[in-house]
């Protein structure tokens, strides 16, 4: 278990530090292009994707980077992408919203709410009807659930019984609006789940160890079992809906509830924890944030040279 | 000598989904209905009991869902046919086709081709009204990356159904739901036609009449009136809007300098109107004529009184082919139906 936990803070502080330098370089106008930082959404990626093997597949959404990062999507063609350079792993086609590598397992990120919810559906589906032991993990936000199409996936999933894992990270705010002007109080996903005839399950959205384990179980009973699941983790971004900036000014997130979710910040956590029990020393995170930083100098410096494609390109891939 | 094979539009589909199921394992067809007694108006009547259940799927009153469903599917190796029973109801994946569909192999850097076919139905007459009958061929034209074909004959239903399958892009084919019912010569093997722009149904040299779908086939008894009054029109069926080949459009006006578009769907912002621009710019310095016709700019109303002013006829086609000749055309009597112009023949009587 020592293992592991030092390997979920590395991932974890791997996708903290290289998000903060996007924010950081995001000022040079070089990444020309929407950012929705994951910074302090770190823990669900990290945790879930942990048991997923590398022909398990994702799809995700706007707030793709730790999801892409995390189900170990190329870095380099990450950053090249956010600098609309023909390296990217989009080719400069789609920017930071259409993260892939389908080497990976990343399918498919789009911004549109809710999206890919049923394209996920549809891949598992075809695993299902290949007879294949792998696994779809579909990666939404609260507004998504708001959609149509979230319900009627999860109705097909049921009805079909497809090994996908539904991802519902609750970060309590659709761009500025609250949850309170959207949802009913009385609204709570995994009991809609359930009506369907889906299991559901709700683990802290910043407790990675928890998420870890609980859903190592989930995912297993998943393959076992074709059968799909909905997971709800509550949680908190730290910077603004998108961009590279802090918010908080504009005060539409209460003092006291950013306070209370900033000192509950998943890193912190289990830094913490795991030098208090010393299972890790300060030495040994240097060394991480060092590796760390080496491979960002590297993302960045690859993107810089990188060429931005040719005219030619803008018609090229309307068609296959 | 032996005698062609004569079938209905509907049965073509049908036999050309058969086909190419029983060639390629990886087609599936999903719907409402498809594995129904009437089977989309017969088109995929009886597959169910020909293919394994894995293969022929009902789903769901879920339009957008399962249209990102077959998305899913697509790009994980199937090749899937959606079928709707009317136009309208796609309206609800919308989202799915216009943002995923039509861009996933751009936005992935040619990465992940779509390979899927969505079957469309318009439908006319019997009273359907403004929502079970609309023409919106255009609609999924103006997007490029998705592939826009309308068969207008049963042997063009067939072979641009299976090419349309073959294909890598996601294909929005349109049926005319008048046409499911019109018979001609379909080969009993498997066969396709590129998917490659305008067919010469008819040669001459005095005008060209542009159209398609169903109205092509108004279009092909205007041809014929104007056979009988010495004036030779060409033909040309456009059965894939997008992406359009112009270049044989050019050809043949370049040859008759004279060109009537018909519409299938509404007149305004229609696909005349993109013809009627590309020739202008394309004929810039020589005098051409050109006209466009199409349905009325308003919703289709239910009552025939009403709905019978809607679409171009092969009377006010010939009005307007008077006015570009300048001479009197004259019809013969066996052109006036007595079929009531919400049926296309005797035998429709609705419902639907």
């Amino acid at each position: 278990m020592k293992k592991i936990e030092k390997k979920l803070l590395f991932k974890m502080l791997r996708i903290r530090n290289i998000e903060q330098a996007i924010a950081d370089n995001y000022k040079f106008q070089k990444m020309r292009c929407p950012v929705h930082l994951s910074i302090g959404q770190e823990a669900p990626a990290v945790g879930i994707m942990e048991n997923l093997r590398k022909n398990d597949k994702i799809v995700t959404a706007h707030r793709s980077h730790a999801h892409y990062l995390a189900k170990g999507g190329n870095l380099n063609s990450m950053i090249a992408e956010l600098h609309g350079k023909s390296s990217g792993c989009a080719k400069g086609k789609g920017g930071s919203m259409h993260l892939i590598d389908l080497e990976a397992g990343v399918s498919a990120a789009v911004p549109i709410v809710g999206s890919t919810i049923p394209i996920g559906v549809g891949i598992s589906w075809n695993m299902k009807l290949r007879k294949m032991k792998n696994i779809v993990v579909i990666f939404f936000g609260d507004g998504a659930t708001e959609e149509g199409v979230f319900l009627e996936s999860l109705d097909f999933a049921s009805l079909h019984s497809l090994p996908v894992l539904f991802v519902c990270e609750n970060n309590h705010f659709s761009v500025y609006s609250p949850l309170s002007n959207r949802q009913s109080k009385k609204r709570d996903i995994i009991k809609i789940a359930k009506a369907i005839g889906i299991s559901g399950s709700k683990i802290h959205g910043n407790d990675v160890l928890s998420i870890y384990k609980k859903s190592k179980k989930i995912i297993n009973n998943i393959k076992r079992n074709t059968k799909p699941h909905i997971l709800l983790l509550d949680t908190f971004r730290h910077l603004e809906h998108c961009g590279p900036n802090n918010d908080n000014h504009l005060n539409y997130r209460s003092k006291n509830y950013i306070r209370k979710w900033l000192d509950n910040c998943p890193i912190q956590n289990l830094k913490k924890k795991l030098l208090r029990n010393k299972f890790v020393t300060h030495a040994q995170i240097k060394n991480y944030e060092n590796k760390i930083s080496n491979e960002i100098k590297f993302a960045f410096k690859y993107a810089n040279i990188s060429k931005f494609p040719e005219k030619k390109y803008l018609l090229k891939n309307i068609y296959a | 000598m032996l005698e062609k094979r004569i079938i209905t539009f509907a049965n073509a589909i049908n036999e050309g989904l058969e086909q190419i199921m029983q060639k390629d394992k990886n087609v599936i067809v999903m719907g409402l209905g498809v594995d129904d007694p009437g089977g989309v108006f017969g088109t995929t009547k009886d597959l169910i009991k020909k293919f394994p259940k894995d293969r022929v799927f009902d789903m769901p009153t879920s339009e957008n869902a399962f249209t990102g469903f077959a998305i899913g599917l697509a790009i994980s190796g199937k090749k899937p046919i959606i079928s709707h029973q009317r136009v309208e109801f796609s309206l609800l994946s919308m989202e799915q086709i216009i943002n995923q569909a039509s861009k996933w192999f751009y936005m992935s850097g040619g990465k992940v081709p779509v390979p899927m076919v969505i079957r469309l139905i318009v439908g006319r007459g019997w009273g359907q009204g403004p929502q079970h009958s609309q023409s919106l061929e255009v609609l999924f034209s103006h997007i490029p990356g998705l592939k826009v074909v309308c068969p207008a004959t049963p042997f063009e239903a067939k072979g641009m159904l299976i090419e349309s399958i073959k294909d890598k892009n996601p294909v929005i084919f349109f049926e005319h739901r008048w046409l499911h019912l019109t018979k001609g010569y379909v080969p009993k093997k498997m066969y396709s036609i590129p998917l490659n722009g305008p067919r010469l149904m008819k040669k001459g040299g005095d005008i060209t009449i542009i159209s398609f779908s169903y109205m092509l086939i108004e279009c092909l008894t205007v041809s014929k009136i104007l056979s009988d009054n010495n004036i030779k029109a060409e033909v040309m069926n456009i059965n894939v809007l997008n992406p359009l080949n112009i270049k044989k459009i050019n050809n043949s006006v370049r040859k008759t300098k004279k060109v009537i578009i018909v519409d299938n769907g509404w007149k305004n912002y229609g696909i005349g109107s993109e013809i009627f621009t590309r020739l202008f710019e394309n004929f810039k310095k020589n005098k051409i004529i050109c006209e466009r016709m199409g349905i009325a700019n308003s919703p289709i109303p239910s009552t025939i009184s009403l709905s019978k002013f809607s679409y171009p006829t092969k009377f006010s086609i010939i009005k307007k082919i008077e006015q570009i000749f300048k001479k009197k055309i004259i019809i013969k009597k066996k052109y006036f139906s007595k079929i009531p112009s919400d049926q296309p023949d005797k035998n429709f009587l609705g419902p639907f």
